[in-house]
């Protein structure tokens, strides 16, 4: 009953759900990058299977064009987070957010 | 930062037990997964789609490739904030790490070396075919930038070209050429035909493909130097 198309969207909806869950679960901030990029990452793969409209037509250009648009944004906001990670290390010494007191 | 201190940084924060406020983190993205999961399978297929709107304006766009239609001339505007956002980040970057963090020694053999400089010349011809393809089959100033940025981060990694020549003209006009041409074509034809990057239909593949070299070289260089992070410092600062 599920097309590929379907099960593309719920891998990238459960790769959207893990990264979230790492992004809010550990305090170490390369961790968390990590996690924003898995999320963008399933949220392509969502507007990617979006875009399929059946074998016999071509896939909608206009989901293509937004993912590719937000790759690049995507790397760029990366690059942006890892020197805001290692300049918050520099200055603190540790390049995880404090925590309240872990229970 | 090196892989080892990468890896020593995230064994010190291995900790991945469930604790009690993971447990519930867990449970909100779980029960987040499954509304989304449910969403995606009642989701109406085919329904408010551009793209038949997108593909019977292909004629008009001065393009064949549906994509590059959407991205240079439907959306154009949104590609040219994308290209300033590239800029911005290239200007956090260097804001936040005033100074580049040096890593890179020369290699030991010079094989490498040579390898990585006879490459550049090799990729520019392969990024500018990715270019010209992508009006017409899937190509274009991305896939171009992501090739020449590939070339960038060799270079760097392999030591032709270290980030201390302080801030040579030639790799900020490189950096801002994209949006440069991007700004000079909007505005010119917001003048001659009275439309925010509206392009006239014959001369548009011509627009397209100038503002996508332009973009091409910015994209490639942009993150070959988001590679180096940091401000690209003089050699007397060392």
């Amino acid at each position: 009953m599920i097309d590929a198309a379907t099960l593309y969207t719920l891998a990238g909806v459960l790769l959207f759900g893990m990264g979230l869950y790492a992004l809010l679960a550990y305090p170490h901030l390369l961790r968390k990058i990590l996690a924003m990029n898995v999320m963008g990452t399933g949220v392509f793969m969502v507007f990617i299977s979006i875009a399929y409209q059946g074998p016999t037509q071509r896939a909608d250009p206009v989901p293509h064009a937004l993912v590719i648009t937000g790759i690049v944004v995507a790397v760029c906001a990366t690059g942006l987070a890892l020197t805001l990670a290692t300049r918050i290390q520099a200055l603190t010494g540790s390049a995880r957010l404090e925590t309240d007191e872990e229970t | 930062m090196q892989t080892r201190d990468i890896d020593r940084a995230l064994q010190a924060d291995d900790d991945t037990r469930l604790t009690r406020p993971r447990l519930f983190v867990l449970a909100l993205t779980t029960a987040l997964v499954a509304a989304l999961a449910t969403a995606a399978l009642t989701f109406p297929a085919n329904v408010g789609r551009l793209a038949p709107l997108a593909i019977d304006s292909l004629p008009r766009s001065g393009v064949l490739n549906p994509v590059t239609a959407v991205l240079l001339n439907y959306r154009g505007y949104d590609t040219l904030l994308e290209v300033a956002v590239l800029l911005l980040a290239i200007v956090g970057v260097w804001a936040i790490a005033p100074r580049a963090r040096i890593w890179f020694k020369t290699p030991d053999t010079p094989v490498l070396a040579t390898f990585v400089r006879l490459l550049l010349p090799l990729m520019i011809v392969v990024a500018g075919y990715m270019l010209w393809l992508g009006a017409d089959e899937p190509g274009g100033a991305f896939q171009g930038g992501a090739v020449l940025g590939g070339v960038g981060v060799l270079w760097v990694a392999a030591a032709v070209w270290l980030p201390h020549a302080g801030r040579p003209f030639w790799l900020r006009l490189l950096l801002g050429a994209g949006v440069a041409a991007f700004v000079i074509a909007a505005v010119g034809l917001l003048l001659l035909t009275g439309g925010l990057l509206q392009y006239p239909p014959e001369q548009a593949k011509t627009v397209i493909l100038v503002i996508e070299g332009a973009a091409m070289f910015s994209i490639g260089v942009t993150l070959a130097v988001l590679f180096i992070g940091g401000y690209p410092r003089r050699e007397e600062e060392k």
